[in-house]
């Protein structure tokens, strides 16, 4: 098969960056030889803990800076302290992360609720904007949707008059 | 922006950020994008993406104030920021690896601090937002320069040094043929920058036909649809020849599509850290001793990868978050050479207020949307 494109020398800035003597490219260069020295180098400052922080065990302490926002709480929170007593390597670290986001999403309604702001799934999830330029996609999973409530609707209907 | 569980974002009203540590700034921002990689977030992919987070790691601003020990920036500089957060002291940093900074993320050792990518990327509120904190405010932002417009400012931030990164990784020689699988934003500029290094053929693999025919004009590509194909690698392997390509580039990441086997078991059930198909098709579509470059997101813990076709085929692959601040003074130049045209990516200009609508719109493909650019109400 040929190529479509026979002018490719005339696109703009062909070629320029090539270098045939960077080789091996990148990210394999640029080595300094402070790999040896480990991690004593000159550090910033540290950052103070003035929220609970969750640690990566393969680390000896905490990074200079670090982000702050959504501490760790509730179910979900402790889970997540679970998680980070394995490391990176295991997954108990993993899996245990991925449960408590699905169960901070709950969290995330329960708070909703108990401050007095009852959510609004169909505007979060931009359903309007769906619906806008995507019709009949939208159809089908509605149809889809009912179709499974109904026949999950019907058979409960069967086995509790049994 | 809050995130408020997979699929569901909304506006609130957050605390204005403050100064944590001496090398600190605050921005106002004044552009954010929304990256093909916060649709995994968005999608409830990434571990410790937790509820009430700001996703956003692509944005410009104005330094509305700095903590006592920046000395490079000043209030009023209108900035760009590149979406690593780097301490630029440690060893990885001097080496220029500052997307794999050590002194920017407490929860995880693989990647370094990135703003507003869930707490295994450290924890950092993004800049989907009116104002956010940015830490070694000294290193990373870059101040705009007076003539160039911000829209190209924006997308420096990421998509173009990743697009760039994920060519010059591919170690293309003059003459080579790349394939780049993903014609998302990412995939569109890694096809447009691969010609600055010399190949004869570029060619882009996606199943979204509007996207296919703009990287083809964009990037002055050949497009193919891959569901209009039996087999990918087969129509590849045929299409160089039957040698293979020169170059692969996967720019997809865990979400991709295409193989039962591997949407089912990563994507469905979350039994590997999503969908390695791009991966796998650049593995056997690339000629023996290829080189395969990887900036597609793959989340943790592990994926489905032909390890046996690497080794037998005596593969280098290369892949790492792009290291933004080593890119910039020439990204700079080629745009203010008029080689690069960054803000021709952008086709949806959104308020940040509608930012439910706005994610919508770009995770199911709407409206063609390429480039989702969000506008606060405070960019003034």
């Amino acid at each position: 098969m040929k190529a479509e494109n026979e002018d490719y020398k005339n696109i703009p800035g062909w070629g320029m960056d090539a270098d045939p003597e960077n080789e091996p490219t990148y990210p394999m260069k640029n080595y300094t030889g402070d790999d040896h020295n480990r991690i004593n180098y000159d550090r910033s400052q540290q950052q103070p803990l003035t929220v609970e922080l969750l640690q990566s065990n393969e680390r000896p302490g905490p990074s200079a800076v670090f982000g702050t926002t959504v501490p760790p709480s509730g179910l979900s929170g402790m889970i997540r302290r679970y998680a980070f007593r394995n490391s990176e390597d295991r997954y108990r670290h993993w899996i245990p992360l991925i449960l408590a986001d699905r169960i901070n999403v709950c969290e995330g309604w329960i708070e909703d609720i108990t401050h007095g702001h009852l959510p609004n799934p169909i505007k979060e999830r931009g359903l309007a904007v769906e619906w806008k330029y995507n019709k009949p996609v939208m159809l089908k999973k509605i149809a889809a949707v009912a179709l499974i409530g109904g026949i999950v609707f019907t058979i409960s209907k069967i086995l509790s008059d049994d | 922006m809050n995130y408020r569980g997979p699929y569901r974002v909304r506006t609130v009203q957050k605390p204005m950020p403050e100064i944590l540590h001496p090398e600190d700034a605050i921005i106002r921002v004044t552009r954010s994008c929304i990256c093909g990689s916060d649709l995994h977030l968005y999608h409830g992919m990434v571990p410790d993406t937790r509820v009430g987070s700001t996703f956003g790691h692509e944005f410009t601003g104005v330094v509305e104030e700095v903590g006592p020990m920046v000395q490079k920036l000043k209030v009023g500089d209108h900035v760009l920021v590149p979406f690593n957060v780097a301490c630029g002291k440690c060893n990885f940093c001097k080496q220029g690896l500052f997307g794999n900074c050590h002194e920017s993320n407490t929860m995880a050792t693989a990647v370094g601090g990135i703003f507003g990518y869930s707490h295994t990327a450290g924890g950092f509120d993004g800049g989907q937002a009116e104002y956010v904190r940015v830490p070694y405010a000294d290193v990373g932002p870059t101040v705009i320069p007076p003539d160039m417009d911000p829209d190209d400012a924006v997308l420096l931030t990421d998509v173009v040094p990743t697009g760039y990164q994920a060519a010059e990784m591919g170690g293309i020689k003059e003459g080579d043929t790349v394939v780049v699988f993903g014609a998302g934003p990412i995939g569109i500029m890694a096809a447009r920058c691969a010609w600055f290094f010399g190949p004869s053929r570029v060619i882009i693999i996606d199943h979204v036909d509007y996207r296919l025919e703009f990287a083809k004009n964009y990037a002055k590509c050949e497009a193919y649809n891959f569901k209009d194909m039996e087999d990918p690698v087969v129509f590849l392997k045929k299409a160089t020849d039957w040698y293979g390509a020169d170059v692969c580039i996967d720019c997809v990441g865990c979400e991709a599509e295409g193989n039962t086997l591997q949407t089912f078991s990563g994507r469905v059930m979350l039994m590997q850290a999503g969908a390695a198909t791009a991966f796998q098709w650049a593995v056997n579509s690339v000629k023996k001793g290829g080189i395969v470059s990887v900036v597609g997101v793959y989340g943790p813990p592990f994926n489905l990868a032909p390890i046996g076709n690497i080794v037998n085929k005596g593969i280098t692959i290369r892949a790492n978050q792009a290291s933004v601040k080593r890119l910039l003074p020439k990204l700079i130049d080629h745009v203010q050479s008029g080689r690069l045209n960054p803000k021709g990516l952008i086709t949806h200009r959104i308020p940040l207020e509608e930012i439910s609508d706005a994610y919508r719109l770009f995770s199911s493909k709407l409206d063609n949307c390429i480039k989702t650019v969000l506008i606060p109400s405070t960019k003034h």
